[in-house]
């Protein structure tokens, strides 16, 4: 019987697809948890009631329509790079060069709202504006697809130091416009005539960026899984020895690919300055360019589940940046509270994988005995 | 009872999501004896000795060692009770020499000289042919094998699990390997090994065991059954052992190879002046062991693989042209109207998507058809669903991620696509490895249907028995350099062996 203590407590084992009403279950039980978890922190450690402070989460994103639509721009905002990010990791190729996409977008933005704003009318401005973003972007996208594609290099180094660039650019820049002289910031472009702006839709300033990613969005789905380029990206993904096997241009494909994605970040940089801000800073993409890895992983790459996802990052930011100030609690406690909500979501990946099964046969046997 | 038994397992379930890979399995392993576990893939011996080996954990089921019940729950244990298995896959640090290699892991002091005396004496009891202090990427699949047994012996096992050893040796280094597995035997070991060659269970084991989709079927004495009862038991029904081979009809010259060069990227020679002819109605084995260069002469003429110099040119039936195809991507080769279809070894990484739906993998050949960018599915879903009708591919539909299906269904589903390509020249590299016997037979069948419509079929195979009853003819590759070419229905198989380690096969050397 001795022998019978060494027998393995649990055994980890694949698990077959399971059906998705059963993963989402695995998820939403994950959630659940996670606030139980969330509540158990914040009652030991702050004596607050669990109940408030969730309410207070929920409130700073519902409490009044302003809020919402906060809310709602700033889902729109992280969605959007999402969707850019989500065809160069449909590749394999990890993009970690959002930020700087972005960032070339907004700067091009910003040049062609302060240095044309005399030239052309606003009707013909913005066209113009869309260009230059776009193209902005798609140059920050093309130079580390086409060393990666001809001489091998890391993307994701490369990315990652195009970032810093576009950094130091948009910081020499900001100084060049500088508003008023020795402000060291812009300050709000063209605030008296608004040349450039994007219009309000139906009075609201954000419907316009909302509705834009929501075609995006509609446009990324249908581009991945029903067009020749989203099927290209998938295969190359999947195996570039394959891709090469059908005659698909390997080096041809990732250019292509990263031109795409870097062009909707700088459209998104585009949508931050011209229909947000209406100005430009070097902390302008708020880190979204990171955030978009994490939206993007969490929906398997699926457009659709992305807008959960965002929505799911850009809620619980909100909720835990109000209730640090609403209960006079330390910034990091709202910190600590997305992190153990994310930490279960992603945790619960692991089970929907494996199943775990314990001893049970060795119990069985035990409790016999007695 | 049964005093001389090693190992006896007793009612071993073992269960992987919804497969149950051992069902009620009990087996009994005798000492100063040679067992074969025969059954086809996925019939359960790998899962079975791995739970013997300390790999995997039985749902349920005893086993016992010595008389002792036991419980396995490491390979570390799976030791410390005597118990070794060699892997299909060798797990063997490359830059390591041979006894560091075997003495890696050990617990106590490194001490290299007594660990190569004492290597040595392993070796001189048995027969082996190791040097110790060679280093492992130097060495041949024969040897790496022996360093694993080598190694296995080292830390004291009585019992041996081989786990298809045969596969990857030629016939001369198989009868060494079958030389020094009996006298291990008659040292009083323990032996197992797990292997679907019939041939290898006659020539070698005392008794035979058989598995049939997770169950224990019985345990015959070698030598009081054949192979027609094995395979019966084996595959559960009768089955017919014989292949094929309907004489070529009005061969003609289609494929025309000529002094192929070929280095891969550290710049080494892979293939040497290649030369052959590859012919209308016929099937050209490819015989050779693993890296003599199969590999990347399809991949030349296919267009995969740059080439130094030689040409490949392809003699069109339709129009009497001749198309060199050299310095030509696989696009272009097509754009030129040239139907060349190629299995190649790699199924999953290189054949077919993994995690796309058998549609999807349908699609990876003809996917650019139609005008505008978006894709027609409608077509490659007609052709999913007649691959699986033709081929009796088992799977629940076509939109299940190929990666789920058995290893023969996922051949089934690639030789599927490229056949309906309907090529001139067909390539295929081991299609059946892997395969269990009726989905082997299949693609044989495939193969030879090819040769009657007027394919060339070019097939690089590593088992030479099927090769000799198949091909018309079988050209040797030996360090990329074409050893020679015979006639199909003459070969010799220890002419092919001696063949496959010395060019021309001449034993000048020893």
């Amino acid at each position: 019987m001795a022998n019978k203590t060494r027998e393995p407590l649990v055994h980890i084992s694949r698990r077959s697809t399971l059906p998705w009403y059963q993963s989402w279950g695995i998820r939403a039980c994950a959630l659940i948890l996670s606030l139980g978890v969330c509540a158990l922190v914040t009652m030991f450690t702050t004596g607050e009631n669990p109940l408030s402070v969730f309410g207070a989460i929920y409130d700073a994103s519902f409490s009044s329509q302003r809020r919402t639509w906060v809310l709602l721009q700033n889902i729109a905002m992280l969605l959007s790079v999402s969707l850019a990010v989500v065809p160069a990791f449909k590749m394999r190729f990890w993009n970690l060069g959002g930020e700087g996409q972005m960032l070339a977008g907004a700067l091009a933005t910003t040049a062609c709202m302060i240095c044309l704003r005399d030239a052309f009318p606003n009707g013909a401005l913005i066209p113009v504006m869309i260009v230059c973003s776009i193209a902005a972007g798609a140059l920050w996208g093309f130079v580390p697809a086409f060393f990666k594609a001809k001489w091998g290099t890391n993307e994701t180094l490369f990315t990652l130091m195009m970032n810093y660039i576009a950094i130091q650019l948009v910081s020499f820049f900001i100084i060049v416009w500088e508003m008023p002289k020795g402000a060291g910031q812009i300050g709000i472009i063209n605030q008296s005539t608004e040349i450039g702006w994007l219009p309000p839709v139906a009075g609201q300033k954000y419907l316009l960026n909302i509705i834009v990613v929501a075609v995006l969005t509609v446009f990324m789905f249908i581009y991945m899984k029903y067009s020749k380029h989203g099927y290209e990206i998938s295969v190359v993904g999947e195996s570039v020895r394959t891709a090469r096997y059908v005659g698909i241009k390997v080096e041809k494909v990732i250019i292509r690919t990263m031109v795409l994605s870097g062009a909707l970040c700088g459209l998104t940089g585009l949508l931050l300055v011209s229909g947000t801000d209406h100005t430009l800073t070097t902390t302008i993409t708020g880190g979204r360019g990171f955030t978009a890895v994490m939206v993007a992983w969490l929906a398997k790459f699926n457009p659709i589940w992305m807008i959960l996802t965002s929505f799911l990052l850009v809620f619980l930011d909100k909720g835990a940046g109000d209730i640090s100030t609403k209960f006079g609690l330390n910034k990091s406690f709202s910190d600590i509270l997305t992190g153990i909500i994310l930490f279960f979501i992603i945790g619960s990946e692991f089970f929907i994988n494996y199943r775990i099964s314990f001893r049970h046969s060795a119990k069985k046997e035990e409790t016999e005995h007695v | 009872m049964n005093t001389s038994a090693a190992v006896e397992m007793r009612n071993i379930h073992k269960r992987f999501g919804s497969v149950l890979a051992n069902n009620d399995v009990s087996l009994d392993i005798n000492r100063g004896e040679i067992l074969a576990l025969l059954g086809e893939n996925g019939s359960g011996k790998t899962t079975l000795m791995n739970m013997l080996a300390g790999i995997y954990f039985p749902d349920s089921g005893t086993i016992r060692v010595n008389g002792e019940p036991v419980v396995i729950a490491s390979p570390k244990e799976a030791f410390e009770l005597g118990i070794g298995m060699i892997h299909q896959h060798f797990k063997l640090v490359d830059v390591l020499s041979a006894a560091e290699n075997i003495v890696l892991g050990l617990e106590g002091k490194l001490d290299l000289k007594s660990a190569t005396k004492k290597i040595r004496e392993i070796c001189d009891a048995y027969g082996f042919d190791v040097n110790p202090s060679q280093k492992i990427y130097d060495m041949s699949v024969s040897q790496k094998q022996t360093v694993e047994i080598v190694k296995v012996l080292y830390r004291g096992a009585d019992i041996l699990i081989l786990d298809e050893p045969t596969a990857v040796l030629t016939p001369q280094e198989t009868d060494k390997l079958f030389a020094v597995l009996r006298n291990m035997r008659d040292d009083g070991k323990a032996i197992v090994i797990i292997t679907h060659k019939l041939n290898e269970v006659q020539a070698l084991s005392d008794k035979v065991a058989v598995l049939r989709g997770g169950r224990y079927i019985g345990t015959l004495i070698t030598k009081d059954t054949n192979a027609q009862e094995m395979t019966d038991m084996m595959v559960g029904r009768a089955v017919s052992l014989n292949i094929d081979r309907p004489d070529p009809v009005d061969p003609q010259l289609r494929l025309e190879i000529r002094d192929l060069t070929v280095r891969n990227e550290e710049g080494l020679l892979k293939l040497d002046h290649v030369s052959f002819d590859a012919n209308s109605g016929e099937i050209l084995g490819i015989a050779g062991i693993s890296g003599a260069g199969q590999k990347e002469l399809l991949e030349a003429i296919y267009g995969l693989q740059g080439t130094e110099e030689g040409t490949v040119i392809f003699h069109d039936p339709e129009t009497n042209k001749a198309i060199d195809l050299k310095y030509k991507t696989p696009m272009q080769i097509r754009q030129l109207g040239v139907s060349l279809s190629f299995v190649p070894e790699d199924r999953l990484g290189m054949g077919l998507v993994g995690s796309m739906d058998i549609t999807d993998n349908m699609m990876l050949r003809s996917y650019r058809s139609g005008p505008h960018g978006f894709l027609n599915r409608k077509a490659p879903k007609s052709m999913a669903r007649w691959i699986i009708r033709e081929l009796e591919v088992a799977t629940p539909g076509t939109s299940i991620p190929v990666r789920r299906l058995s290893g023969g269904n996922v051949q089934k589903v690639l030789v599927g696509r490229e056949i309906a390509q309907t090529p001139k020249v067909l390539m295929m590299a081991y299609p059946v490895r892997g395969l269990d016997i009726n989905s082997s037979y299949t693609i044989y069948q495939l193969m030879n249907l090819q040769k009657e419509k007027g394919v060339a079929v070019i097939f690089v195979g590593e088992d030479l028995d099927v090769l000799m009853e198949l091909c018309d003819r079988i050209l040797v590759l030996c360090g990329g350099k074409v050893s020679g070419i015979v006639d199909g229905r003459k070969a010799d198989k220890q002419q092919i062996g001696l063949m496959m380690t010395r060019v021309g096969g001449e034993q000048d050397g020893e």
